[in-house]
């Protein structure tokens, strides 16, 4: 079903965010690419598919004034769009987004901070590629920032601004499955549970609200109209979008969820949390109902969190652990 | 991130400090009466009105040196007096043992708890002198008043700031790795067996629902770990059962050599020169402004020492300033040009209430270098 690829070490260590490790898969050029969170910098290893090589780059946090940053990132994430493939990095101050590689960066976005200090932290958090030419960055408002990617250049534009959510958007995501068929584009999630359920275009539409039940959902996927969240009380829910019935629900961690992924084809579900377990699940989707299915393996780490997958590949990161690597688990 | 972290990171290592002071100086046979002083005026000056209204304010935490630098300041709000090199391994074993309490808290809300049992042991510290007792029991009121309301995402948030702000901190604890809690590199185990957090259920149970709501089917699944059920929450409340252990005093009940600590890595300290300086010496200046002066003896003082004896503690200063000149805070050093906002030279003209006011006014004397000499380092690195 799947299996332990080489462990890529990393040149410092994970932070404790959610959904932070990213991964690209370039197959033309046979390489992939990681990125992980570390306070106020970037990790980015670019590991070839032979396992020979690996080239290693830092970003750092941007401010509009100031050299170096010490403004902490709270995400960073590839936005696949049809013609191009956009990192994107936020942070207490802004988003920055940057071409592919991490070299150029095409694109900044400052965040209004209050001129008084308030008790309300402010940051981005919560990054999507929806359809051919939007990526969504959720703000610690509750707000969602609608930006508008043209096939190449930096000429990205602010289109539109979602008040839906009053919590800290925790995390956004897309539909993955690659199915055009599905109606709803996006999902976000918030700190107190809620999800929004939307159809992207010219004006983003609201097709659902699911309500939370007062716990933060801090990673969530959205997988063949299934919405798949996961909370801070370690379990997991899977709603139908469009209509917020449950289909299912996990008691799956002892501790707090911290990242979700699909494999898209294989329906494979891989969720890491708190208590440093990483979980692999199965979904298979029947024509009205979604089942879930546990597979007999449990990954043990040392406080794995943050899973991510690029087609078939599920891959979990360690944080805090004593060999700072990310590891790569493909499935067959 | 978090803007609420201060008055939780200073009562939880101020109270660390405090377990570890206790300790040492029962040790080293310190007379009760100084035992105590070295106490009450440590716990009246974290205490007191002005800085904890200071910390409440939402703001963003500390840097490592600026944080390092008011603990120290904090240590030494008494008689009592420490070397360099004791100084640095009490700042290890606090930030350590806060780590290690941060990460095994069983739900972010809990970090309260775990706060509130170093509460406790400070009221029962100060339980003698009826001033500083009310103190801490203002502060007590203010804090719950303030963080309670805060939902469960914002206290992952402050959790999450706090982590990340010790990521990097990795010194091997002897007490931890005697029970098997850290690792010899450093890094933390964390346990899958026990209880779940209030509001977890325990893994293991798949359940599915129909469209009309109806469970269908259920069934288990193998966990890995061997999990219980959740027990009863602790006390929220000024006073009542904390129900977890984490935070009360881990030292009461081991031997003196337990306060040993190693750098596993040569720790990178940070040396970028921090674009924020100014704004931070201002707020140290608040902050440190705010710190009621002790009516210091004439006397020298004592010296407390971390190490089991004076000679480890010279060999631990002389050897042990690698990659962390950062943290060479107490040099008296000649000050040359060094800018000094008026805010600062006030303050340095508060702490030369002693018998050589013959200075002249404007400048610093003797006893205002020392707190100079901090912020000239904070200025330089």
């Amino acid at each position: 079903m799947y299996h332990k690829e080489k462990s890529i070490q990393m040149k410092s260590s994970a932070s404790a965010l959610y959904n932070n490790l990213s991964v690209l898969r370039i197959a033309p050029r046979s390489l992939t690419y990681f990125t992980v969170v570390h306070a106020n910098m970037v990790n980015m290893v670019s590991a070839s598919w032979d396992g020979l090589n690996y080239s290693h780059r830092q970003l750092q946090s941007k401010e509009a004034n100031v050299a170096t940053s010490s403004s902490l990132i709270m995400q960073a994430a590839w936005c696949v769009l049809p013609s191009r493939d956009i990192l994107v990095l936020t942070s207490q101050k802004g988003i920055q987004m940057y071409e592919s590689d991490g070299s150029i960066m095409v694109y900044w976005h400052a965040l209004d901070t209050p001129e008084t200090q308030t008790a309300q932290a402010v940051f981005a958090r919560g990054i999507a590629a929806v359809r051919e030419k939007y990526i969504c960055v959720g703000i610690s408002s509750g707000s969602m920032l609608v930006f508008d990617v043209p096939i190449k250049g930096s000429n990205i534009t602010l289109s539109e601004v979602l008040e839906e959510h009053k919590e800290s958007i925790t995390d956004l995501a897309s539909e993955c499955s690659g199915s055009l068929e599905c109606i709803a584009d996006m999902v976000s999630a918030d700190d107190s549970g809620n999800l929004c359920v939307w159809k992207s275009g010219e004006d983003f539409q609201l097709l659902n609200k699911i309500p939370g039940f007062d716990m933060s959902c801090s990673s969530v996927k959205l997988w063949k109209g299934t919405v798949v969240a996961g909370y801070g009380t370690g379990q997991i829910r899977l709603y139908e979008a469009v209509t917020g019935i449950v289909h299912a629900e996990v008691n799956a961690h002892a501790r707090w969820i911290y990242s979700l992924d699909i494999a898209p084809f294989s329906g494979l579900l891989l969720s890491a949390a708190e208590d440093s377990l990483v979980r692999v699940w199965h979904l298979t989707m029947t024509p009205e109902t979604n089942s879930v299915e546990v597979t007999s393996q449990t990954i043990p780490g040392r406080n794995l969190t943050t899973p991510r997958t690029h087609r078939q590949t599920l891959t979990a990161s360690l944080p805090l652990s004593p060999s700072r690597s990310c590891t790569c688990i493909t499935s067959v | 991130m978090s803007m609420r972290t201060l008055p939780l990171v200073f009562i939880n290592l101020g109270g660390e400090m405090l377990y570890i002071l206790d300790q040492r100086l029962q040790t080293q046979n310190t007379a009760d009466d100084n035992t105590q002083k070295v106490m009450n005026d440590i716990i009246a000056t974290m205490f007191s009105k002005a800085f904890m209204e200071e910390l409440l304010k939402p703001q963003d935490l500390y840097s490592n040196r600026a944080l390092r630098t008011v603990l120290t300041r904090l240590a030494h709000a008494s008689i009592m007096r420490l070397n360099p090199a004791s100084m640095d391994r009490l700042y290890e074993l606090m930030v350590m043992a806060f780590k290690y309490q941060l990460l095994l808290c069983p739900r972010p809300r809990d970090l309260l708890i775990i706060s509130y049992n170093h509460i406790d042991a400070i009221r029962e510290f100060v339980r003698d002198t009826p001033s500083v007792l009310n103190q801490v029991d203002e502060t007590h009121r203010k804090i719950i008043e303030v963080y309670t309301p805060l939902s469960d995402g914002e206290f992952q948030l402050l959790r999450q700031t706090l982590l990340i702000f010790l990521q990097d901190m990795h010194v091997r604890v002897s007490l931890f790795l005697k029970d098997k809690v850290q690792n010899p590199n450093g890094r933390f185990a964390l346990s899958t067996t026990g209880p779940v957090p209030h509001g977890t259920e325990v893994p293991g149970l798949i359940r599915m629902f129909s469209s009309n709501g109806k469970e269908w089917k259920r069934w288990e699944f193998p966990t890995g770990g061997s999990y219980t059920s959740s027990i009863r929450v602790g006390s929220f409340e000024r006073f009542g059962d904390r129900v977890t252990r984490i935070g009360t005093n881990m030292y009461s009940v081991t031997q003196p050599e337990e306060t040993h600590t190693s750098k596993s890595y040569s720790q990178k300290a940070n040396s970028e020169p921090n674009p924020l300086a100014k704004e931070e010496l201002n707020l140290l200046a608040r902050l440190l402004g705010g710190m009621k002066v002790q009516n210091r003896n004439t006397e020298t003082g004592f010296r407390v020492n971390l190490f089991a004896t004076d000679q480890e503690e010279e060999e631990a200063g002389a050897s042990g300033a690698n990659g962390d000149q950062s943290f060479q805070v107490i040099n008296i050093q000649a000050t040359q040009d060094v800018q000094v906002n008026t805010e600062l030279a006030r303050i340095a003209g508060e702490f030369t209430g002693e018998p050589e006011q013959t200075e002249s006014p404007e400048g610093p004397s003797n006893k205002g270098d020392d707190l100079l000499a901090m912020m000239d380092e904070l200025i330089e690195l």
